[in-house]
Formats: structure tokens, sequence, C-alpha cells
């Protein structure tokens, strides 16, 4: 995995609750075997008409946020199926930070894996950044978020942080308690399937 | 202090532990389906890795599968290259494998139970959310990412941080158990705690209205904690989880001291205490039906669509929700949920598509005709509920009723086959979901319980069962 590096540009406000990993990359898209090439497909229903023309009452057509690397959004963000497909369309759309007042837990699980760095904060906070026009500067290392008017801390778990910053592979760790894994097995009394 | 039965299985699997890191929990059962593997399999081979466990991985194929003339070929090719990539990875791997053509074929949630390979007591993971209905045996079952899918076939572990406790005490009993049912209950939960209420917690649902369910309703009471936000939900084992897995293609020889042992050590200590609590009286709780684009959108049968001022209770993000939400929907707020008419009805999922719910809802139907403005299907959960139901000759009263009777999978749960919804049809939905699009780019979705579905086929609108003979 990649490590995460610091963030600058400006916010993308996507003002809504309850934004389900369904809207974020469609079932239609699910099909594919890769995990590249999703970011076309990001709000696919919310980004085009049914003749596939650009919506322009939706936020990412405006472009004004091109480029924008960190997506605002409200309450629950994340919330459904547990596709990390939504995480793929959003990393490969561009974006590298997703700031709400919270998460669903698979997502928030999945943007881990895949050097996405999801920030929780207070609704008045959420509220703020859904505002902010200026360029915003994310940094994970010393857990700032640095806007034209002020510095917004944020908490992180020690250990999901190192994850992001070193690019860490989650399973070569694992491999490290190979033994104690066997241990386990060794003493567990539910048996195999077969 | 005592423990929940959350925090004694979470202990029993605890492979490493770390301060203020996540635990390394060990999984025993991995259940694995077409859409949310093959870039797991690929992760494994691009580093030259193995499946650590194929005797505890299972793979089926439901997502995507049609559920019409199974011996026709595919019309989606994308669909076919997704089908034929679990094959192949099946094979690669050692993996066994129920695909299309088995008798063992169905929607992983709903197989897993019926062939005995869900255990009370164990791990079980699988990508995909829903996975929470194996929950109801006892089980503490995780939905997960592919990456995760991807670590637990190196490993047979996953990283976890400790979720919190939730108790969902269900108490009272229900007046007239063939109208109002589990799904009934979980949407009133669901209604009341929010559709993030649970979230960063396991639920365990106990109380008498819990332990007077049979096994296929308990299902669904767990298959939708996801949907109040939680990690997985929770139901201890008794005597009817025993006898269900008793005698399944799956059940391990030594089952009978297995269950000597969860009988003593799978419940909740009576001093143990959660992190959180809600109560929900079943007394005179009525159908559900939700009316928005999330299933915490959900009021009584015999309710009006509520005003987005009331649903949201001052939130003003809630109430844009709402307002969105109506206006996707094509209603208004004020409308009576008997007043709104149907084009299509789903009965399937892992939510309700088991034995029981389509015994239920052939009660409703029998002998008569859906309406003329309505399309109705039926979708069985797994080709032995299917085979089944066929037994019973319930097939035939459903088709007799001109309802469509199809081969197993998810189906329009989620429309990844061709069964979805046209823009602008309205249906009666026993599925889980009712989020934009979900049955079919601008469809929208009711959910019910599997005899409100069947009702509001007959009727060609919503009704409320309780006013029907169902017995």
């Amino acid at each position: 995995m990649k490590p995460f590096e610091n963030v600058k540009s400006i916010v993308t406000p996507l003002d809504m609750v309850n934004v389900d990993t369904d809207q974020i990359i469609p079932k239609q898209f699910l099909k594919l075997v890769q995990k590249s090439g999703f970011g076309k497909f990001l709000f696919f229903n919310w980004r085009y008409d049914e003749n596939k023309n650009l919506k322009s009452d939706f936020i990412l057509n405006d472009s004004k946020y091109d480029g924008s690397k960190i997506l605002v959004a409200g309450d629950n963000f994340g919330c459904g199926s547990s596709r990390e497909h939504a995480v793929w369309a959003l990393d490969d759309y561009g974006f590298s930070v997703i700031i709400s007042s919270s998460f669903a837990d698979i997502f928030f699980s999945n943007c881990f894996k895949n050097g996405i760095l999801p920030i929780s904060l207070d609704s008045k906070t959420v509220e703020k950044l859904l505002q902010e026009t200026n360029s915003v500067e994310v940094d994970l290392e010393n857990q700032i978020i640095k806007t034209s008017s002020e510095n917004i801390p944020f908490e992180i778990n020690s250990h999901k942080k190192k994850i992001l910053l070193e690019g860490l592979d989650d399973i070569a760790q694992t491999f490290q308690f190979e033994d104690k894994i066997c241990e386990f097995e060794e003493k567990s009394t539910i048996p195999s399937v077969l | 202090m005592g423990k929940t039965l959350f925090e004694k299985i979470w202990e029993s699997h605890i492979v490493v532990e770390k301060q203020n890191e996540p635990d390394l929990i060990y999984i025993d059962r991995h259940l694995v389906h077409e859409v949310t593997s093959p870039q797991a399999f690929d992760g494994l081979r691009m580093n030259n890795r193995k499946v650590r466990r194929p005797d505890l991985t299972i793979a089926t194929m439901d997502h995507n599968v049609p559920t019409s003339d199974r011996s026709l070929p595919m019309l989606d090719e994308t669909s076919a290259i997704q089908i034929k990539t679990l094959e192949k990875n099946c094979k690669d791997f050692g993996i066994t494998l129920f695909d299309i053509n088995s008798p063992n074929q169905g929607i992983v949630h709903v197989i897993g139970p019926q062939l005995g390979i869900t255990l009370p007591g164990s791990t079980i993971v699988c990508g995909d959310s829903h996975t929470s209905t194996h929950g109801a045996f006892g089980a503490l079952a995780l939905g997960i990412g592919t990456s995760e899918v991807e670590h637990v076939l190196a490993s047979q572990t996953l990283w976890l941080e400790k979720p919190k406790t939730f108790e969902i005490r269900v108490e009272g009993k229900r007046k007239n158990p063939h109208a109002v049912t589990a799904k009934d209950i979980i949407l009133s939960i669901i209604k009341n705690i929010g559709t993030a209420g649970g979230t960063g917690t396991v639920i365990e649902y106990r109380g008498e209205g819990i332990s007077d369910l049979s096994m296929d309703q308990r299902m669904t009471i767990c298959n939708m904690s996801i949907e109040g936000g939680a990690r997985a939900g929770l139901i201890a084992p008794d005597e009817k989880t025993f006898d269900y897995l008793r005698n399944r293609k799956y059940t391990p020889k030594n089952y009978e001291s297995l269950v000597d042992s969860w009988r003593d050590d799978l419940k909740t200590d009576s001093d143990a205490t959660f992190d959180k609590q809600f109560i929900l009286d079943i007394n005179d709780i009525s159908p559900q039906v939700s009316w928005g684009t999330n299933p915490g959108m959900t009021c009584d049968v015999d309710e009006p669509i509520p005003s987005p001022d009331e649903f949201s209770n001052g939130d003003p993000n809630q109430k844009k929700g709402a307002e969105k939400a109506l206006e996707y929907m094509d209603l208004k707020s004020g409308t009576m949920i008997e007043d709104i008419k149907i084009d299509r009805v789903f009965i399937g999922s892992c939510t309700n598509a088991r034995l029981e719910d389509l015994i239920e809802a052939s009660k409703v139907i029998q002998g008569q005709k859906v309406a003329s403005n309505v399309s109705a299907m039926v979708v069985p959960g797994s080709q032995m509920v299917k085979k089944q139901a066929e037994e019973m000759g319930l097939d035939k009263i459903f088709t007799d009723a001109n309802f469509e009777w199809r081969e197993a999978g998810c189906s329009m749960c989620l429309g990844m086959n061709p069964d979805i919804l046209s823009p602008g049809e309205r249906c009666a939905s026993t599925s889980n979901r009712n989020f934009e699009g979900r049955q079919g780019n601008g469809g929208r979705t009711h959910l019910v319980s599997p005899v409100m579905a069947a009702a509001a086929a007959i009727y060609g609108h919503f009704v409320d069962v309780r006013k029907l003979d169902l017995n």
C-alpha cells in the first residue's frame, strides 16, 4: 500500500447525511474483477442523468472542485453495503481524505486498507468545513487540519496512523505471528467444516 | 464482574492481544462469494500466498446469478466473467464451491445455517454486510471488505478493534404473530435507534420477544443489525438453535458434546453490563412499512407518512434527508400508507426468503390472484429452500396466483442480475435496503414483511394484514 502523504487542496462539500455505499458506487459497477478504474463511476447516479450527461446540480460536477483531494460530508458516511469498491472509487477519483461527523464501521475500516484517511470531527466543525472555500492542509503526522483561519486537531488511533504513514502490508505483519496462530489452532474446539 | 456473550466469544478467539491496538482474532468460518472476492484472490497470487485453511472456507455464487432458466447461457457477459473467476479461484486454491448447478447453491447467509456450517460460539466472516445474519445462532458474524477477505484467506485471522456492547431487549408478546412478524420487530428497532444507532457496537437481542421466535425469524432480526449501523447482531443459542443445526450436511461429528459445552458457556452472565441499552415493547406493535430511502424512515401501516419536521425531531440535516427522500419516493407527508399503490412485489433476499417466510406469504395469497397492475416474484433464498417449498406445493400456490417462481439468489434485493425495477416503479420488497436506486436506477423500494408484501400483491396497494384472516 502507498504511504499516506500530507494533502493540500480545496474541500469538496457533500452536504448530505447517511451517504450509503450504494450511492458511492452503484451495483452495476461491482462486476469488475480488478481494483482500478472505479473513479469514473463514483456517485454515478448523482453525477449523470439517464442519457449519461453530467448533472449540473451535483457538487462533483462543479469545475471549481476539480482536483480536490478532500471530501467533507454529513453524518454516517459510507453506511450500508460492505463493498470496498466504494473506497476504490473515491481513491481512483482522487480523494485521499474523507471528513465526516461519523462513519459506518466497515467503510471506515476499508479506508485504512487503501491508504485513505477518514477523519471524524464534531458536527459543528464539519459544518464549518462544509463552508470552507480556501485550500486546506491535512497533516497526518501532527494530526492537524490547517485552514486559512485556524488549526483543527483530529484524533486517530496510533496503530492506524502508523499503518497509513508507513503504507504497511497488513498480511506481512500478521505472518510474524505465525507461531501464535498455530498455537491457537491446536487448542481450538471449533471443528473444520469438511 | 460477569461477561456478555459477545465478550466471551471475543476473548476465546484472541490470538494476539496488544495494549491500545487491535486484537488479532481467529476466524472459524469464512464464506466467499463472487462479487467481493476476485481482487482478494488476485492479491494472494501477486504475493505468492496460498489460502491458509481451505477447510474453513466455503464459496457460493449468489449476488449476480440469474434466477431464470439456468440451462441457458448467462446473457450478462461481465457477470459471467465474475462467475468463471470464482470457479477458477476455488479450483486453484482448493476451496469447496457450491456453483450455479449445485443443489446447495443459494444466498450465502441462507445456506450457511442450512448446511450446518454456521456454529454457535464461532467467528464467521464474509465479504458482505449481511453476514450479521449468522448471529442468530450465537456466532460472532462480521461483514468485511475485500482487503480483509484477502487477509482471512491468507492468515485465517483479522486485526479487529473490540466493539462496544449494545443490549436490545424485546419485551412482551405480539397479539397476532402471523401478521406482526420478526421483520416488523427489526424495522421498529431501526426506526427507534436510527441507522447509525448501533455504530461501533455488537448488539445482543434478548428478552421474551426474541426467545419466542423461530430460527428463521431470529435470522431476520440479526440480518438487519447492519441497517441499525451495528458491527454484528447476536442471539444466545437455546434448544431451538441446537435442534436446527442437528443432522445438517456439515454438522460436526462431535455435535452433541459441543452442544453440552455451548449450553453452559454461551450466554450473558446475569451480572454482566452493556455499554448501551434499548428496550422495545412489542405488545402493541403494528406491521411496518418504510416510506423513505433508508431503513430508519419507516412507519406503522396504519399511520400517515410523517412530515420531515416530525421525522427529524429538530435536526436540520435529518430534515433535509427526509425532504430529499420524499421527493425521490414521489410521496407526500400525510399520505396514508394503505393508499400507496405498488407496481412490483419482491419476496426474497437473505432477510426474508427462508421456508417459513414463503409459508407465511403463501397463506395470504392462497386461492387469489395478483392485482392486475402488479407483477410479483418469489426468489427462494437457496435451492434447498426452493426444493422444500416445492415438496409442500408452495410453488403451485404462488404460480396459481400469478407470482413468478424463480431459482435461488440475491436477485432484486440489490439488482446485480437482470431482476431490477424500471425508473419510477414502486416495489413492496421483503429485502433490507431501500436506498436510492438499490433495486434499479430510479426504482422506489418499500421494505415490508413477507405477509405484507404478499397482501400488497393481491390488493395492488399496502394493506394492514391484521385485517386479514391469516390462520
